[in-house]
């Protein structure tokens, strides 16, 4: 009898201690992307004089002087309505051109296959600052200049890279079979894939949609040469923050950074709405 | 439609897209770097190779990614097992590890700096807890490893997530049946991770790292706030020859070694994680 | 899902591209100065607001900055108006991309006007205004100056041992200066170290004068806060106490007296053997010759030299008027500051004025690195200093020979391009 409890004692502890060690690192691990972020709250809210203080006050004291002064600052809406019209143009377009692709890459072979996939390669891997004078000259002679769509043109020729590349990954987990199945069953090619595929890979399609906005959201040397009138509000903030008193640009990297947290909120459910299905 | 033509099709936006916005400006920045006043010539390779900051720039470039991809792997992969299996607040705590993603490398270097420069919060912490009695230089000439560190840290940081969620999206396609089958063999968690999860993950693994090592060879902001002038990597080098030496040539010759060095990466990691033919999943 | 409202943003994104062509009424002002934030803001609301058409103003980055700027050249049509940079940035440009602005404005200083033709004989750009670079002070410092030195007239020795005394008793080296990447320590070379130990730039580049300069340079890095290699802004570092005794450009400088008023002060730079050199800055304003609307544009320019604009400028940007102007009581502590210092260091019985390179075309910024290089090589790396200035010698007389840069003051004037002895 005392023999089983301590038997069964014996298999619990290290569960437990497994559990506990699991425990532990979810939480050292959410602290570790967390704490960062909590500076820069802590120095988003702080005086100036605060800012400079040292040792750090690990409390922020809520003093909203550099947000307000943002708050003041002219043109700021209109910024952020570029940024995230420019953001979520990026995010459909990548999507609406790079997932076909992707699915052809992942369920074909075709003469140059490789050669297509080198070339989504290279777009990543080629500095944009330095093919920004071209692609400025261009645009100015098409009337794209300075457009919220020109801007979102150059933005998702640097998602899509990730739009295909994921999309391609993902379309390679999901059993050729399951799409054959449909097929026997009465599905078009057309239908099999929006019935039966499509809703597997909406996580995939979730995580570029999130790297197609945030691409474009942080992107600051294509959007402070190709606009003007119409700047993002990355282009208009962030290029100046380094050079600006430290308040601010902390202020000023806080007000950058929350937009995009809001939208990595919003869109959250989709990369796991789908996990019970996926996990068939 | 034929199935012929199909593939060909469906690639054709892209490959419109871009051959307008990649590829046009691509070629005539590269020109520039084969030309210097007339004719085809490699001497801007020549200059910008022989410079004696080159091979310290290639040198610390290729250092930061060797010592920041794996890790990132590593911890991508780490984080991506435990969302896998956990069953109370995943949403919350996946959200959480992937807001580094909507962090621009600029705002990332702005708040690193803020913990290790001299009256940062690194500091305020040691002195907080009694370890120093004032604040001390941490990113200083006389300490380039600790500015290393700090760099690396910085990019782990702001960079794993987008691994992350790629490995998050390609674990949950691998079928639990795999799962349980090991588990009916007895194999132990660490087996199964190792005979089931690593092998079926191998696309979206070789995805997520290759697309993070092309952008680790384009290191940039977070290098030049934290490391200041101490540590040149290939990208501050292009930047350097383009807008202050006015040197266009010798930039593209530059952002080309830089291409050329991620294209050589990118054939071994497909090599390495090639999904062998008829073996699909 | 996700694809609604993206819709709708798509859609009004369009309609917006629509709207933009008619609304191009204001002038461009495409400018790498007043970039901070706070300047930005005082430069719409107090400088621009007041002139009769609505100006844009924005500030931006070296490399956002030209590249647009090329991208309109190239494509012979833009919308910059006014361009506003540094003399050096201008000096890297073609000439007959800038619209001829003689006769309509110039500076009080006809030297500035002259460099401002960038060795044509039209203004290229109008001198817009002018900055120079001090030292400053935490009042703790103060009790730690050495024996007998006067902080209006130190010496590139008193300095080093006044910040020898403050390593000596605090054990930290608090001396900053601005080597970080946007720092501006090329400038302390060219315009305040090689003035006062070789009273020349680059003439006296490789001389023996020079070698004595750069183990002063060593010394004085010895006592320096060793983290300089990331300081760009010195106002920071002396708010927070990282720095205690600062050399940096003026306005780099401003926000610290502007906060904390009374606990910092502004002097000269230091004077070495053969003077006090220091060095002037000048930005200045120009228009590309693809301007949208010529005379708007030139309205723009006259309406920035006025001397209540420059009045307003100098509140906003910490750079000074470059037009004779009756300077009011009530301004900035920063500006008040800095201005008594630059009249010091001007007025000071062995001051040594150098000018701002000019003529180097395209090579400036290869020049200006030529300095850093040795500055990396000599201190940062100790590599013999000998060695250091003789690799760099030919590079240096290639620099001035392919531009054909005459020698600037303090380097005696020269036939053709200006000699490395």
């Amino acid at each position: 009898m005392t023999a089983i409890t301590a038997e069964a004692d014996a298999t619990a502890s290290p569960r437990r201690a497994g559990r506990v060690l699991y425990g532990a690192s979810v939480f050292l691990l959410c602290a570790w992307v967390l704490v960062p972020l909590y500076f820069l709250l802590i120095n988003t809210l702080s005086s100036p004089d605060a800012v400079n203080s040292f040792p750090k006050s690990f409390v922020p004291e809520f003093d909203l002087g550099s947000l307000s002064f943002f708050a003041n600052f002219a043109g700021m809406l209109s910024a952020l309505q570029n940024s995230i019209l420019v953001a979520g143009l990026t995010m459909v377009m990548s999507i609406a051109i790079g997932a076909p692709a992707g699915y052809a890459l992942s369920r074909f072979d075709f003469w140059g296959k490789e050669l297509f996939r080198f070339l989504i390669l290279l777009t990543r891997a080629f500095p944009l600052p330095l093919l920004a004078l071209p692609l400025a000259v261009m645009f100015i002679r098409t009337g794209l200049d300075d457009t919220v769509f020109g801007l979102a043109l150059v933005h998702t020729t640097l998602a899509l890279p990730f739009a295909v590349l994921i999309t391609f990954s993902l379309f390679s987990g999901i059993p050729m079979e399951l799409e054959e199945a449909a097929w026997t069953l009465g599905c078009t090619r057309l239908t099999a894939f929006t019935k039966v595929v499509l809703p597997l890979i909406l996580p995939g399609i979730t995580a570029s949609a999130i790297f197609a906005f945030v691409i474009s959201w942080n992107e600051v040397f294509a959007a402070a040469v190709l606009t003007i009138e119409n700047r993002t509000l990355t282009a208009f903030l962030l290029q100046n923050l380094d050079t600006s008193p430290l308040h601010l640009k902390f202020a000023g990297g806080f007000i950058l950074v929350v937009p995009a947290l809001i939208f990595i909120f919003a869109v959250r459910k989709y990369l796991f709405a789908m996990w019970g299905i996926a996990n068939r | 439609m034929s199935a012929r033509y199909l593939p060909y099709v469906l690639i054709l936006p892209v490959t419109l897209f871009l051959c307008l916005f990649f590829l046009y400006p691509f070629v005539l920045v590269s020109q520039q770097a084969f030309t210097t006043g007339e004719g085809f010539t490699l001497e801007n390779f020549r200059d910008v190779t022989s410079h004696w900051k080159f091979p310290i720039s290639l040198q610390n470039t290729l250092l930061l990614a060797a010592a920041v991809v794996p890790i990132q792997v590593a911890l991508a992969l780490l984080m991506a097992t435990m969302v896998n299996r956990m069953e109370k607040g995943r949403d919350l705590i996946l959200y959480i590890w992937t807001i580094p993603l909507g962090i621009s490398d600029l705002a990332a270097g702005i708040i690193w700096l803020a913990i290790f420069e001299q009256s940062g919060f690194l500091n305020s912490m040691m002195s907080a807890l009694g370890l120093i009695d004032r604040p001390t230089t941490l990113l200083s000439y006389q300490s380039p490893l600790l500015v290393f560190v700090a760099i690396a840290l910085a990019e782990i940081w702001r960079a794993t997530a987008i691994m992350l969620v790629i490995l998050v999206a390609g674990i949950g396609l691998i079928p639990k049946e795999y799962y349980e089958a090991a588990e009916v063999f007895g194999a132990s968690p660490w087996q199964r991770f190792l005979r089931v999860t690593l092998p079926l993950l191998r696309p979206s693994l070789s995805t997520a790292l290759i697309l993070r090592v092309i952008l680790a060879f384009e290191v940039f902001a977070v290098v030049q706030a934290l490391g200041g002038t101490l540590f040149p990597v290939l990208m501050s080098e292009t930047y350097n020859y383009q807008f202050v030496l006015l040197n266009g040539g010798a930039a593209a010759a530059i952002a080309l070694i830089i291409l050329g060095i991620s294209i050589a990466f990118t054939l071994v990691i497909l090599r390495a994680l090639r999904v062998p033919k008829g073996a699909t999943i | 899902m996700l694809s609604k409202s993206t819709l709708t943003g798509a859609v009004s994104g369009v309609a917006l591209l629509a709207s933009v062509a008619s609304a191009n009424a204001d002038v461009l002002f495409w400018s790498t100065q007043a970039k901070p934030v706070e300047e930005a803001q005082a430069m719409r609301e107090q400088v621009l607001a007041n002139h009769g058409d609505s100006v844009d103003y924005q500030p931006n980055d070296g490399g956002p900055w030209l590249t647009r700027l090329n991208a309109e050249l190239q494509a012979g049509s833009g919308s910059i108006g006014v361009l506003g940079a540094l003399h050096g940035d201008f000096s890297a440009m073609d000439a007959e991309n800038l619209v001829d602005l003689t006769g309509v404005g110039a500076a009080a200083s006809d030297t500035f006007n002259s460099l401002a033709m960038l060795g044509t004989d039209e203004m290229q750009y109008i001198p817009w205004m002018q900055a120079s670079y001090i030292m400053a002070a935490s009042k703790e410092a103060l009790p730690y100056l050495p024996e007998g030195a006067d902080i209006d007239a130190l010496t590139y020795d008193e300095l080093i041992a006044w910040a020898t005394n403050i390593k000596d008793a605090t054990g930290e080296a608090k001396f900053g200066f601005p080597a970080g990447p946007k720092g501006l320590k090329h400038r302390f070379f060219q315009g305040y170290l090689y003035p006062s130990f070789t009273d020349g730039v680059v003439r006296t580049f490789a001389s023996d004068e020079a070698v004595v300069a750069w183990e002063k340079m060593r010394e004085l890095w010895a006592v320096t806060n060793p983290a300089s290699t990331n300081f760009s802004f010195l106002q920071e570092q002396l708010l927070s106490g990282d720095a205690w005794i600062a050399f940096d450009h003026t306005s780099r400088l401003a926000q610290a007296f502007n906060e904390r008023p009374d606990d910092f002060v502004a002097f000269p730079a230091p004077a070495g053997p053969a003077g006090r050199g220091f060095m002037p800055v000048i930005a200045g304003i120009a228009i590309p010759k693809t301007a949208p609307d010529m005379e708007a544009a030139k309205e723009l320019v006259a309406y920035m030299l006025e001397p209540s604009t420059q009045i307003e400028t100098l509140k906003a940007t910490n750079f000074f008027p470059v037009v004779d102007v009756e300077l009011p009581a009530d301004l900035p502590p920063s500006v008040q500051a800095a201005g008594a210092a630059i009249a010091k260091m001007a007025g000071s019985a062995d001051a040594n004025p150098g000018l701002l390179p000019a003529g180097l075309g395209t090579k400036g910024g290869e020049f200006s690195q030529l300095y850093t290089e040795t500055f990396e090589r000599i201190v940062l790396a100790g590599q013999d200093i000998r060695m250091v200035l003789d690799q760099h010698k030919p590079r240096l007389q290639a620099i001035m020979d392919e531009s054909g840069a005459p020698c600037w003051a303090p380097d005696a004037a020269s036939d053709g391009p200006c000699p490395v002895q």
